[in-house]
């Protein structure tokens, strides 16, 4: 509380600095909706856009936040442990192994406003050897104008389970301005599994600033997939991994588009601090307008590690900026840590190849520009795919 | 005639590569480009096809008729022009099976060729990632077989290919000019070879020498092939009339 407190005015080393006063309204409490029977045909199909089926078909976990309520969570899996934080605080004395751990609660005035003004956030435990038989969804709504989400959400994959979260943030249809802060904190113990697939999809003028820490324990793997193929007016997050046991595996990919007036500064951080411990960041960024500053850092403490870094930009637009910062940071010998980094056009010559066999310019550079974002995210639900795919086809406009 | 390149010269960043070449080819006619390294074949090639980077200076191409000097490179590819590239550029993430899609094909076509140029394994691979020298030449083979262009012009067929797969690879070539249709037979094709070796497979009708940038001779593509083996480029070229 005291560090809370004291860092309730600390800028965040990276992105613009934002007024967090402006987004103090009042939010309503929308009770319980446990069948979501609230949302509108209009609002289901927009959730279903990240990856959150309202009607749960192959979820084994399933939980709801809007505005600051969290108005529907289930689960149906034994083992598997799903509800809104503030219950299990409650219910396990302030969780304190795990609360503020990952994260420091210090760390800017972003984790200090989660802190003194904490309103909601998930909690997901899965037992000792369970695997979720299919993913748990977790959708975080922004649905009124103006106001600002203070979220805390705990993961906790204990010894040998399994499970892929998929994380949905959106705005109402029609909502333009908000600030979403979203501190997560992941526990991938001995030989866990954890894949997490976020997909955000916000309203043009929405502030993001998510806080995201993880920790594995040996021969635990974890797996991020950060999806941001639509407007959203300021996003920063660094998000970062300390693989602490022998063995551990870290994989995150990122693939985001930025349009006009958006200013997008997003990485990742694995550091690897156990022999055998292996790391993949990839990330594949596309500007049409907006700003990318596109981070990635690898940092080797102990021998016989090996991890590869992976920075990919097209800019498609004069206005658009890509800021790759690839880093490596080997401690001793015996790290194998390797990065490439590219940022540029469309190569001409990828294009009037694929014009000799008859496309037109406008075909090609979708193709190319299709085949750009295709990273291979391992475990992704067939529809959720199909989701991203959309994404990207809806956008081709914007990449011509 | 089907193609007919006129007085034809052009620029690579500012560097004359072709001066005034003088070529025509008509239906179900195959002719052979001989030339040493850097000699323009290649750029022939590519002015044809109507790659940005080769600035037609003077002179005129003509295909089926039409002016075709400037025009888009995918406004030729339509008209019937396809190329075998020898070193095209790899495309991340588009699988080689996503991108015949956009050919339109016939189904059982495809699966025909695909089996005929043993090449099943590398369609859910990324276009020409990794590919070794055979596994490019097959790809270029199976995307112009679908794409079925009237006139074939092929960048080195054979470089880089191993014996087994030439043959493979020589008789996907002969089945695209349909070389065994005789009054019938209405492909056309313009070769680059280095080697002679792909002459086995296809039965030439025309040769060229290619020296700086310029036709220097032209004749039955075996006689030529025979003098440029045993006397080299230049003496060929000598021998001019």
């Amino acid at each position: 509380m005291e560090k809370a407190k004291a860092a309730l005015d600390k800028k965040a080393p990276y992105g613009e600095d934002i007024d967090l006063s402006e987004y103090g309204k009042d939010v309503p409490d929308y009770g319980a909706d446990p069948n979501l029977s609230q949302l509108s045909a209009e609002e289901k199909g927009h959730v279903l856009e990240v990856g959150i089926d309202v009607a749960k078909t192959d979820r084994t976990g399933s939980f709801f936040l809007k505005g600051h309520s969290p108005v529907h969570c289930t689960v149906a899996q034994d083992g598997v442990e799903l509800m809104p934080i503030t219950e299990a605080l409650e219910k396990y004395d302030g969780l304190e192994k795990y609360w503020w751990k990952a994260v420091d609660v210090g760390a800017d005035k972003y984790t200090a406003q989660a802190e003194m003004a904490l309103h909601s956030g998930f909690f997901l435990r899965v037992k000792a050897g369970t695997k979720a038989c299919f993913p748990v969804q977790a959708c975080l709504y922004l649905n009124e104008e103006g106001i600002s989400q203070n979220l805390h959400n705990l993961v906790i994959a204990e010894e040998g389970a399994e499970v892929h979260i998929i994380t949905g943030c959106t705005t109402a249809p029609h909502l333009k301005k908000g600030l979403h802060i979203g501190v997560t904190e992941v526990y991938v113990e001995k030989g866990a599994v954890v894949t997490s697939t976020m997909l955000h999809n916000w309203g043009e003028e929405v502030i993001v600033r998510p806080r995201t820490s993880v920790w594995v324990e040996a021969d635990g793997t974890y797996m991020s997939n950060y999806v941001c193929l639509k407007p959203a007016l300021s996003v920063q997050m660094y998000p970062s991994v300390r693989l602490k046991g022998e063995n551990a595996v870290a994989r995150l990919n990122t693939i985001l588009v930025a349009s006009k007036g958006a200013v997008l500064d997003v990485g990742g951080k694995v550091s690897l601090e156990a022999t055998g411990a292996k790391a993949e960041i990839i990330s594949r960024t596309i500007t049409t307008g907006g700003k990318i500053i596109s981070r990635g850092m690898l940092i080797g403490q102990v021998p016989n590690i090996k991890a590869h870094l992976e920075c990919s930009g097209l800019i498609l637009s004069d206005e658009g900026r890509i800021h790759a910062i690839p880093e490596l940071d080997g401690w001793v010998s015996g790290v194998e840590m390797s990065h490439e980094a590219a940022v540029g056009k469309i190569s001409q010559e990828e294009i009037e190849y694929l014009m000799s066999r008859g496309l037109t310019e406008q075909e090609a550079t979708a193709l190319i520009v299709r085949g750009f974002l295709n990273v291979k995210m391992e475990g992704l639900p067939a529809e959720l795919q199909k989701e991203i795919e959309k994404m990207i086809s809806e956008n081709e406009a914007a990449f011509l | 005639m089907l193609l007919e390149i006129k007085d034809l010269t052009v620029d690579v960043s500012g560097r004359t590569v072709l001066k005034n070449i003088n070529l025509a080819i008509d239906y179900g006619e195959t002719h052979v480009l001989f030339g040493k390294n850097g000699s323009g074949k290649t750029s022939l090639l590519m002015a044809i096809m109507g790659f940005s980077g080769y600035k037609v200076k003077a002179g005129s191409i003509f295909f089926k008729g039409q002016d075709i000097t400037y025009a888009p490179i995918h406004e030729r590819a339509k008209l019937g022009i396809g190329m075998s590239f020898q070193r095209p550029p790899t495309i991340r993430g588009l699988k080689t099976r996503d991108l015949i899609r956009t050919f339109h094909g016939e189904d059982e076509l495809v699966e025909r060729i695909v089996d005929a140029l043993n090449f099943s394994a590398f369609l859910d691979r990324d276009v020409n990632l990794g590919f070794s020298g055979g596994e490019i030449k097959k790809s270029e083979l199976l995307q112009l077989t679908i794409q079925n262009p009237d006139l074939i012009l092929l960048d080195e067929p054979e470089s880089g290919v191993d014996l087994e797969n030439i043959k493979i690879i020589g008789k996907g070539i002969k089945r695209l000019l349909q070389k065994n249709l005789h009054r019938q037979r209405v492909k056309s094709g313009l070769v680059i070879t280095h080697t002679g070796l792909i002459l086995n497979y296809l039965e030439a009708d025309n040769g060229y020498l290619m020296l700086d940038g310029t036709i220097r001779c032209e004749g039955n593509p075996r006689e030529m092939f025979e003098t440029i083996q045993s006397t080299g480029y230049e003496e060929c070229a000598r021998c001019q009339r």
